[in-house]
């Protein structure tokens, strides 16, 4: 029945979106239209569809080792961030330098600057919860503010292009550093095949190894855990460091694949969303790709729907707040099946 | 001794009687959980329900305390007929019921667990008192400001019986209630139960222990795969016969052999632990030593250390000096719970869900704990090999489960216990810690886990035993500890105990010199 969860709230979801159309006074098929169907339309719309679904794999992966393993990090966002900070250095170092460097080696390497980055983030919060317990969730939280300030500084300073007007932005990254890219004139790029296998590879680690195993037993029972002998630090470290990495290797797709440049504008709440697309996906692999389509379709229906029939793209997170509330409610109502007290 | 009626057939009853369950039947699915069962309950009398684990006593007494509706047959209360469509109506009645498995909120104390399941007229302050009341009327030891979650599986069943006791009932139903107790505390349960009796009410009294129901039981009725097997007068039966009717045999005996213990395998030195919490109990000075191939019990009450000690086994608390804990000439002091198992020592823990299994995993995932035969290189685990290995124990130890694939919730809670008793004895062990084996297993499902403890002995494993059913430690064990408020007793062997001396000994009382007791050692 709570496999069933997800599909119940995405119908509650569609129902109310359906009367927020009509309340504010647009046809509510024609609504539901832009929101569901429009995005799948034609080559252009699926690919923008895996390219929006892209870092919601690669973090809705890490966050849901991380949730099964009871290590709240709900700051993707940062690790996000940081990994585009350091792909993005990566890229300008090869632009600044005029290396000849074959784009498919560029990409390794900037999967692994991201990686490094995003790990290195999420490294401070597990430092802060395994030597002083302090909560992982404010500290992940708090560290997405420090890691959007820190990309304002180095654009807003440092890293500035010299030739750009003063605007907030670095030089145009080299065409060498450019994703490669699966369809000729399309955005969609190498990374969401990289997506894909890594939600192969986290299917396997979660279901087929013994590490894998090992991390998802401290969440529901602790005292099973120690009983094991598992230790919860290297549970807490290696889940955040993974899942830092995955987020870090989505910023530096982000950035060096669609962006070409770093701006103050890179945060763009994938962090965020992906903690709904991994809950959405019941926390399995399948499901964090499942999840993440349904949740681009939203962000794209946003986008069309602002532009066709002059709504506020706010709506797509409107929209993913109703989501994540009815299936929270969903769960909640199935798994301890309320009854009404009769009065007496 | 309280007058009562002996409800035999043909007795003219002036009252009518308090309970009477008229061919009442019960399926799921394909399953007949209680098939045409009648029983008579008169008013003050003690009715034992006798049977194994899964021949329906369960769905019956949910039937009565109107948390299952039965497909046929007629329930009649005090000569009236009634339809107990829930819990709260049957409480109305004057129905209480204390479950085998507890229903208390770990984060509570145990007077807001109490108030939570009362009406809102009464205060906590009220009930507090009340409970205060009821437990010193009765000698039951508790302190209602406690939280729960410090409470030892036999100090949570004495917040349970309380509680039943609050609401004032006239039929009282006890799920193995005696399970967790000293025979002092059975003895003086007993007496509770006799003057509970005494006053009128009626007490439905559920137990796989024959002596027990021998002593305390006006009149019984045996279940077998849910029909009823025949009625009888416990205090004239005799214990072979109330087998006979319950499993339709006489319990299988155990054989014993001669110990030839051999070298030291588990020693604990002047173990000094302070308590995690204010309600925990300090470890004060325990030394024992574990020889291979014999098997050593720690009897006592719970809540007097032994779930401390146990922590220090196992390896889930570090905090031990490194050398006092010794195996196999080792120091393991600080060694982790993995490392000791690799070394051969494996522990069964007393609590089921969520320590010994994770409720929401399959069997299959829960082998992984603390099995590692179907892990391959780089940790790829062989799901079929796994799922082989699932499947022997669940047929070796007869664990009624669907498969490999059954999620542990899903069991009941003596078939799971077979399971990770199986899980470790099967491990072939050199050193089995074991807490409370057989703790609501059923009669022939415990006497195979006994037989196999026995035979992990006489293969040289050295095996400790902490239990609080002191029947099953003179059954297996070749030499008893006693532990009481942190403290460990000198050591004695079995053949020289009595039941009497260990009841002493559970109230800390024991000669100071180890003197002729310490029948262990050659």
């Amino acid at each position: 029945m709570t496999a069933l969860s997800p599909v119940i709230a995405l119908a509650i979801t569609v129902v109310v979106a359906g009367l927020l159309f009509a309340f504010l006074g647009k046809d509510p098929v024609q609504g539901l239209r832009i929101f569901l169907v429009e995005p799948f339309h034609g080559v252009r719309g699926l690919t923008e569809l895996g390219l929006k679904a892209t870092p919601l794999i690669l973090i809705s992966l890490g966050l849901s080792l991380c949730y099964r393993s009871n290590v709240w990090n709900i700051g993707a966002e940062g690790q996000f961030l940081i990994g585009g900070i350091t792909g993005g250095w990566l890229a300008l170092t090869v632009t600044e330098a005029n290396l000849a460097i074959p784009r498919w080696a560029f990409f390794v390497l900037a999967i692994l600057a991201g990686a490094a980055g995003g790990a290195a983030w999420a490294s401070i919060v597990a430092f802060l919860k395994d030597r002083f317990h302090a909560s992982e969730i404010l500290v992940s939280l708090m560290l997405v503010y420090v890691a959007n300030l820190l990309l304002s500084y180095l654009v807003f300073g440092p890293w500035k292009n010299p030739a750009g007007f003063n605007f907030p932005q670095t030089v145009n990254f080299a065409a060498a550093t450019e994703v490669p890219r699966l369809l000729r004139g399309m955005r969609l790029n190498a990374g969401f095949v990289l997506a894909l296998l890594a939600a192969v590879a986290m299917w396997l680690f979660m279901f087929r190894t013994l590490s894998g195993y090992k991390l998802q037993v401290g969440g529901p029972a602790p005292a099973a855990s120690r009983y094991a002998g598992f230790s919860a630090r290297s549970a807490l470290w290696s889940t955040l460091l993974l899942s830092g990495a995955l987020a870090g290797i989505a910023g530096a797709l982000e950035v060096t694949g669609s962006m070409g440049q770093l701006t103050p504008y890179v945060a763009s709440g994938y962090g965020f969303t992906a903690i709904i697309v991994a809950f959405v996906g019941r926390l399995h692999p399948l499901g964090c790709v499942l999840g993440s389509f349904v949740l681009s379709t939203f962000l794209i229906g946003g986008e069309l729907a602002q532009s066709r029939i002059g709504l506020p793209s706010a709506l797509s997170g409107v929209f993913q707040g109703v989501l994540l509330f009815s299936l929270l409610g969903c769960d909640t109502l199935i798994l301890s099946r309320p009854r009404w007290r009769r009065s007496t | 001794m309280p007058t009562f009626r002996t409800g035999g057939e043909g007795l003219e009853s002036v009252t009518p009687p308090r309970l009477q369950l008229e061919h009442i039947t019960k399926r799921y699915g394909t399953v007949v959980a209680n098939d045409d069962v009648s029983l008579t309950v008169e008013p003050g009398e003690i009715h034992s329900v006798l049977g194994e684990n899964g021949a329906g006593k369960s769905t019956l007494m949910k039937i009565i305390y109107g948390a299952v509706r039965p497909d046929a047959g007629v329930i009649r209360w005090n000569g009236e007929v009634v339809h107990v469509r829930s819990p709260h109506e049957a409480r109305a009645l004057g129905i209480a019921m204390v479950f085998q498995h507890f229903s208390l909120f770990d984060t509570l104390t145990v007077a807001e667990n109490v108030w939570l399941g009362l009406s809102r007229e009464h205060t906590l302050q009220s009930v507090t008192e009340g409970m205060k009341r009821k437990a010193d009327e009765y000698g039951l030891e508790l302190d209602p400001a406690r939280p729960v979650h410090t409470l030892s599986v036999g100090e949570r069943q004495r917040v349970e019986i309380v509680r039943a006791l609050l609401a004032e009932p006239q039929l009282l139903i006890l799920d193995e209630p005696t399970s967790v107790l000293t025979p002092q505390a059975v003895d003086r349960l007993f007496v509770t139960l006799r003057q509970l009796a005494s006053t009128g009410c009626s007490i439905l009294y559920i137990s796989h222990k024959l002596d027990e129901i021998r002593s305390l039981c006006h009149q019984c009725t045996a279940l077998r795969s849910g029909k009823v097997t025949g009625t009888c007068d416990p205090t004239v039966a005799t214990t072979a016969s109330l087998s006979r009717l319950m499993i339709g045999a006489e319990p299988p005996r155990l054989v014993h052999r001669e110990t030839r213990p051999g070298a030291v395998a588990l020693e604990v030195r002047d173990l000094r632990l302070e308590r995690i919490d204010r309600f925990g109990v300090s470890l004060d000075g325990v030394s024992l030593a574990l020889r291979e191939g014999e098997i050593l019990g720690i009897a006592g009450v719970s809540g007097n250390g032994q779930q401390e000690l146990l922590a220090a086994l196992s390896g889930e608390d570090l905090r031990a000096g490194p050398s006092a804990l010794r195996l196999f000439g080792k120091d393991i002091g600080r060694t982790g719970a993995g490392e000791r198992r690799r070394n051969g020592l494996h522990f069964v823990p007393e609590e089921r869900l969520g320590r010994g299994a994770v409720p929401a995993h399959t069997l299959a995932s829960n082998l992984l704990l603390t099995r590692r035969e179907s892990v391959r290189t780089l940790g790829w685990i062989d799901r079929t090999a796994l799922g082989r290995q699932t499947s022997a124990i669940i047929g070796r130890f007869g664990v009624k489960a669907s498969g490999p694939a059954a999620v542990a919730r899903s069991l009941s809670g003596g078939n799971l216990q077979k399971y990770i008793v199986g899980r470790e004895i099967d491990a072939a062990p050199r050193v089995l810690v074991v807490a409370q084996p057989t703790w609501g297993v059923d009669v022939g499902a415990s006497a195979q886990i006994r037989g196999e403890l026995l035979a992990l002995r006489d293969a040289g494993c050295a095996v400790l035993v902490v239990s609080e059913e002191l029947e099953e430690l003179f059954e297996v064990a070749d030499r008893l500890h006693v532990i009481a408020k942190g403290r460990l007793s000198p050591s004695i062997s079995t053949q020289v105990a009595t039941r009497e001396l260990i009841g002493e000994w559970m109230s800390g009382l024991w000669p100071t010199q180890p003197v002729a007791v310490n029948g262990g050692s050659p």
